[in-house]
């Protein structure tokens, strides 16, 4: 993985220094709340209804054992043993105090890491495919140019104060794990016909109030011209997007107002502009150190026949349902992906605690390469595991909760921290991902069910993606009371589609049961080989609406 | 209100006129767009520097012609968070080549004099309580930088091609 150089040290450094400044100076009180909230924002602190909360930045989801353990050792001294990881790869500390933020910046920076850009209206972290560089099929590994687009986008002086944030993600496969088309823009690393590498440019995708899926503006912009091309669709937006309304103000409302095909005109005229100057060019030699850093591990040669791993499968069944459900073809013989879930039945979603992250280091030092992932379905992931060492990897996750055999299951939900912890949220989203977990947690249904997405948000504002779960769950407000309305039909990956509102919200003690109506509906209604997004484009929400409101 | 241009306090020598205000026989002056479209002639003849001030919204496109006559252009931030003028500022300066003054108007907060002053901006227009030495601080927080801008840095890749190509040399 990517390690820092003196220069990118130093920007960190510097960086821990300068927040260190700002946080004296509202501590002092020389800075007022008000003051002080754009600067905190820039730096991943917002304030939540019990405490400040920190937002740690994870570029592209990967992760050395030495950083897991680090970020460990500060839930413990900071913050209550644990942290939450987030869809957009990053972790969230929910009580650290104020004054010890520096510290904790000062430690992060120790292990190369920082809260740079997680917040405010700037450019965000960077994500991409969980299972870059291991998959088979990929194009190139994405993370080369995630850490490019990282560095290009690090205190970019005229795009920090954008109309809004901002998000990138890249795909490298054509199958899309890093949900690009529901990103400001969304980067596909794709062939021309002379099988030279480029990018295909998705622009304007996003979730929140007004969920719009992204818009294809360039089929292909060759490598080095890739900064100059985000730089011009980065200026079109800081010039043109709205700052009347911030509820209008994300690219996607830009695009959706011009149209995509004027958008496209309005980058290209900058692009050329920008081309002209040359300054943005990716030197070859850059993109090599670069790439270096992301070079695959030294692989065995090993068979991808483990017949001792199939008799032990065959005598444990717990350890049958993981490597059926866990784990991930890899593009190596003899070598496997491991997802990690996070999604024990009946705790919350992305939940991980300081024990667990020793754990997960010790076992990635010992069985991965010392290299963990973070997948945006609030998961981790192991990339490069030894098929003949899975059965050891298993009983090492078992023993900590973190074995769970749901990925991609039912009760394998997204979900924001909801009104437990934000001050944005209408409704509870934990306690009902932990109700949802527990009424399903019978594997032998859930294997039944199948493939099924539940994305739940405690707000409009959708950081629990709920508008591109297969089954969707928003919780919003009645005169006090929470109310959860359902939609169907959403996907995130090469797909993507907004969900179809199915009807009137349900109260607290109706959700759970309708969520089972819309199984059961499926269920009787499937075909061979179906999943529910499969039977339910075939069918549409009008079978689900006859049922869910014959019986209400 | 201080102004500080090319990194010192100066006494802003500057008159911004109102657009109902009478137009003052010499000196420089500062004026609106809209002064400036209906009254250009005037304007252009007259004795005296001549700036204009641009609104957020008022991209500066269409006042490139005149550049070259142009003395000052001031951009405003109507709030901190409206970040339009950065990307006006940079246009000023890589696009159009203007060699005048850039200044910066409005909401113009301590934190952002590093970004502003990066983009192209060689006036700022600050609160009385920044001090010079807050000013040298804000400026100087990061050492290097990642990416190219008006301000013509060298960006962290060109640095290491360098720093390579030496070690290259004394292998």
């Amino acid at each position: 993985m990517y390690r820092y150089d003196q220069f990118d040290q130093q920007l960190v450094d510097e960086r821990v220094t300068e927040f260190s400044g700002q946080v004296a100076r509202r501590l002092s009180g020389e800075l007022a709340e008000d003051d002080f909230k754009p600067l905190r924002l820039m730096n991943g602190v917002y304030l939540q209804l019990h405490s400040y909360m920190l937002r740690i930045a994870i570029p592209y989801g990967t992760l050395s054992s030495r950083q897991v353990r680090k970020l460990a050792e500060i839930e413990r001294v900071y913050d209550k043993g644990y942290g939450h990881f987030t869809t957009r790869q990053n972790l969230q500390l929910h009580w650290p105090a104020l004054k010890d933020v520096p510290a904790i910046l000062r430690e992060l920076a120790s292990v190369e890491m920082h809260c740079i850009q997680t917040s405010g209206n700037c450019i965000r972290n960077t994500t991409s495919d969980h299972h870059a560089g291991a998959v088979p099929g990929e194009l190139e590994d994405p993370r080369v140019i995630c850490e490019i687009i990282r560095q290009w986008s690090t205190f970019h002086p005229e795009f920090s104060y954008l109309p809004r944030k901002f998000k990138i993600a890249v795909s490298a496969t054509e199958h899309d794990r890093a949900a690009i088309r529901i990103h400001d823009i969304g980067v596909q690393v794709v062939t021309n016909a002379a099988g030279e590498i480029g990018y295909e440019v998705w622009v304007g995708g996003g979730l929140g109030r007004t969920p719009i899926i992204g818009k294809k503006i360039a089929d292909f912009v060759p490598r080095e011209d890739l900064l100059a091309y985000l730089e011009s669709i980065l200026r079109v937006y800081n010039m043109f997007g709205r700052r009347d309304n911030s509820y209008k103000a994300r690219i996607k409302i830009l695009v959706h107002e011009i149209g995509a095909e004027d958008m496209r005109r309005q980058v290209e005229a900058e692009f050329a502009e920008v081309k002209t100057r040359g300054v943005l060019q990716l030197p070859d030699d850059e993109v090599a150190r670069i790439e270096k850093y992301f070079a695959a591990p030294a692989w065995e040669d090993l068979s991808d026949d483990v017949p001792e791993i199939d008799a032990l499968a065959a005598k444990d069944k717990g350890f049958a349902e993981w490597l059926r459900n866990n784990v991930s073809a890899h593009k190596v013989p003899g070598y496997s992906i491991v997802n990690v879930s996070l999604k024990p039945i009946g705790l919350t979603p992305g939940d991980c605690s300081a024990d667990q992250m020793d754990v997960l280091a010790d076992i990635a030092d010992k069985y991965a390469f010392s290299e963990i992932r973070v997948a945006h379905e609030q998961n981790l992931c192991l990339a490069h595991v030894r098929k003949r060492d899975l059965h050891e990897v298993y009983q090492a996750l078992n023993a900590s909760e973190l074995a769970t055999p749901n990925i991609g299951l039912i009760t394998d939900q997204i979900a924001c921290p909801g009104l437990d912890y934000c001050n944005l949220a209408n409704a509870r989203s934990i306690v009902i991902a932990q109700r949802l977990s527990e009424r399903f947690s019978d594997i032998e249904f859930q294997k039944k069910i199948g493939r099924l997405h539940v994305n739940m948000s405690g707000c409009i504002n959708a950081c629990g993606h709920h508008h591109v779960g297969h089954i969707g769950i928003l919780g919003v407000d009645k005169k006090g009371v929470e109310y959860y309305q359902v939609t169907l039909g959403g996907a995130a990956d090469e797909t993507a589609a907004v969900g179809d509102i199915v009807g009137p919200a349900f109260t607290e003690g109706e959700i759970i049961d309708a969520i089972d109506t819309i199984v059961e509906t499926y269920l009787g209604l499937r075909q061979d080989g179906e999943i529910f997004i499969d039977t339910y484009r075939r069918v549409g929400v009008q079978p689900f609406k006859d049922k869910l409101y014959a019986t209400h | 209100m201080q102004l500080i241009k090319n990194g010192s306090f100066v006494q802003d020598e500057w008159t911004t006129l109102a657009d109902d205000e009478a137009l003052p026989a010499s000196g420089p002056v500062i004026v609106s767009l809209e002064r400036f479209n209906t009254e250009q002639n005037l304007l252009l003849a007259r004795e005296g520097k001549l700036g204009i001030r641009l609104k957020s919204g008022q991209e500066p496109t269409p006042i490139a012609p005149y550049l070259d006559r142009l003395a000052l252009v001031a951009l405003e931030f109507p709030t901190y968070r409206n970040g339009r003028a950065y990307s006006y500022a940079r246009m000023l300066r890589d696009r159009f080549g203007f060699k005048g003054e850039v200044r910066a108007v409005g909401g113009v907060l301590r934190d952002q004099f590093f970004y502003m002053s990066r983009v192209g901006f060689d006036a700022l227009e600050v609160d009385d309580n920044i001090t010079p030495e807050a000013y040298a601080d804000a400026v100087s927080t990061f050492t290097e930088v990642y990416q190219p801008s008006a301000d013509g840095r060298e960006r962290v890749m060109s640095l290491r091609q360098r720093l390579a190509a030496k070690a290259g040399q004394h292998a």
